[in-house]
């Protein structure tokens, strides 16, 4: 008797823990669309902050968060790729592969403000790029090389051995077979990797505090455009964590809503990435 | 790479243009390659070399061992003891909250849900997972930082020396940061208990063993090292953490009592660098050296653990 009634409490615990899970996620939405949807207007997304015109809006760090992505994916692809080709493709196992396996586990454990820390010392300071987009994307690049490279090559490796023998058996060299037999099969991985990068650079704040700092206004000409790479540029997280702690909550709750539905879509996008993967 | 022979055959047929593509592409890749371990010698060298100084200049036993930390007093002292302890601590009970719940959600996903509830549990910790820092920091601060300001205001109803915090203590911190460590730990957790054979489920029961009684004493025993790997990536996580908690930690160097307000090593960083400058700022990269090297340790063990689990 007393053994069923231990294994009652312990199966409610389990479901308890479960339920708590559950209802912590919900809650997280629930209260941030509720408080930040109202704040979410067209002038809200189109406008920049401007105690002048009295307007409060968000457009400028918007394009900042663009920029961010764009070039951020821009440096860690094509390294993220190579490497995991390299490692996956060519190298022979030995001391080289295992220390750059380590060392992939290492960057992926290195906490954001480190690599922020580093950024503006290396980037801002020694390369003299100073508070800038340019700074904070290669500070963001570091950081999200380990997730490139790592779902790169597990897709890599599910390509099947045939594939290469039979590319090969045809007479194709090694680095045609990886560009059109290789690469393509392992697309799907590849992009769910992109696509996670992408949610990190969204969520990321300690680490672009430092390196690309806070400028929200957006490019007055078409240079500017260009220029902006070089300046400071503050994306949408923040911006909400500036906003938070300056005590500006409605400001911080409409920004709060507008990234997690992007949040949202991103993993909406790897689920179906990772169905459409199963099924082939 | 099962064809190296007929491969390496092949290429001596070949034009030496094509040849010379050839090499170029492997050279490529393996310049891709070595960026990896590229940025992290370049990180430790950088984090080594600006961390330093100051500690050349206070004195090593002065900046890690004195809890007076005044860095812009007339007479200013550089002691960093109360942050690191305040860092271990918070880990510590952020582990202690989180780990708990984590593996039970996870024996949960894992042996306990039908079908139907666990493809609502599994995405709900997939998302957690994507949610910036920064909105957990502005949720514990609209949150749980009010009910934690009752809950203080109901404990020192009496005492005249306690200073009111408002709810921003180390107590919400490692709440906010135990449920930030919650998907990590989860998801891989999971997958240990998952890797646990079945046979050795079925031998318990039918040892007579209960279901209950089998999952803590066969399953989870059984998936012990894969837990582990799960709550030290959790430490490292809660460790490294740092918007979050500078939101709802309250910012003051004090040592790290559940209701006092704190200051962690990463929060000294976020909070100060913007405006410090001279033997500060350098003591500012002191912090960001030791927390650097928490992290290595952490990432060490981790290591440790894989390979002896025979994983490379």
């Amino acid at each position: 008797m007393m053994r069923k009634w231990k294994d009652d409490v312990l199966l409610c615990l389990i479901y308890l823990a479960a339920f708590f899970t559950e209802f912590l996620l919900i809650g997280i939405l629930g209260y941030v669309f509720v408080k930040g949807f109202p704040q979410v207007s067209l002038s809200f997304l189109t406008n920049v902050t401007s105690v002048l015109q009295g307007t409060a809006g968000i457009a400028g760090n918007f394009v900042n968060t663009l920029y961010m992505v764009v070039m951020t994916l821009a440096v860690a692809v094509p390294f993220g790729i190579g490497a995991a080709i390299y490692l996956n493709e060519y190298a022979r196992p030995g001391r080289v592969v295992r220390l750059i396996e380590f060392t992939t586990e290492t960057l992926a454990g290195i906490p954001s403000i480190l690599f922020g820390l580093f950024g503006m010392v290396f980037f801002g300071t020694t390369l003299g790029l100073g508070y800038s987009i340019l700074t904070g994307a290669l500070t963001l690049a570091l950081m999200v090389l380990p997730l490139i490279t790592k779902n790169t090559q597990e897709a890599l490796k599910a390509v099947p051995e045939a594939y290469r023998s039979g590319a090969f058996g045809m007479g194709a060299g090694k680095w045609y077979m990886i560009r059109t037999i290789l690469l393509p099969a392992a697309m799907p991985g590849i992009v769910t990797g992109i696509l996670l990068s992408v949610g990190r650079i969204l969520g990321e704040s300690a680490a672009l505090l430092f390196t690309a700092g806070s400028g929200y206004f957006l490019p007055r000409s078409f240079g500017g455009w260009f220029r902006k790479l070089s300046e400071s540029g503050g994306t949408l997280t923040v911006q909400l964590y500036l906003s938070m702690s300056k005590a500006q909550y409605s400001v911080a709750f409409g920004i709060a809503a507008v990234l997690l539905c992007m949040v949202l879509g991103i993993n909406f996008l790897v689920r179906m990435l990772a169905k459409k993967w199963d099924a082939v | 790479m099962c064809l190296k022979g007929s491969e390496s055959e092949y290429q001596r047929n070949r034009s030496s243009h094509a040849r010379g593509v050839e090499k170029a592409a492997e050279i490529l890749f393996g310049l891709c390659g070595m960026s990896a371990i590229l940025a992290v010698g370049s990180i430790t060298l950088y984090m080594i070399v600006n961390g330093i100084p100051a500690v050349l200049q206070v004195g090593w036993k002065e900046i890690l061992f004195s809890t007076v930390w005044m860095p812009t007093a007339k007479e200013p002292s550089f002691g960093i003891f109360s942050v690191i302890l305040t860092s271990i601590a918070g880990t510590f009970l952020a582990v202690l909250i989180g780990v708990p719940l984590a593996v039970l959600t996870a024996v949960f996903l894992s042996e306990v849900a039908p079908a139907h509830l666990a493809s609502i549990v599994r995405p709900a910790v997939e998302l957690l997972a994507g949610i910036p820092s920064v909105i957990y920091g502005v949720l514990g601060m609209m949150v749980l930082n009010p009910l934690m300001y009752r809950l203080e205001q109901w404990i020192f109803a009496d005492s005249e020396t306690h200073q009111f915090t408002g709810g921003a203590n180390l107590l919400s911190a490692a709440i906010v940061l135990a449920v930030m460590i919650l998907p990590t730990v989860i998801t891989i957790s999971e997958a240990a208990i998952r890797a646990v054979p079945p046979e050795l489920m079925a031998s318990s029961l039918a040892l007579g063993a209960s279901f209950v009684q089998t999952i803590f004493r066969v399953t989870l025993p059984a998936a012990k090292s894969g837990i582990l790997t799960a709550v030290v990536l959790g430490i490292g996580r809660a460790m490294g953490e740092a918007m979050a908690i500078s939101l709802v930690s309250g910012n003051s160097v004090n040592l790290p009592l559940p209701f006092m307000s704190v200051r962690f090593l990463t929060t000294a960083i976020v909070s100060e660098m913007g405006y410090a400058g001279g033997l500060h700022r350098q003591v500012l990269f002191t912090i960001g050296l030791v927390l650097f090297g928490f992290i290595m340790v952490i990432n060490l063990v981790l290591h440790r653990i894989l390979k002896g689990e025979g994983r490379p």
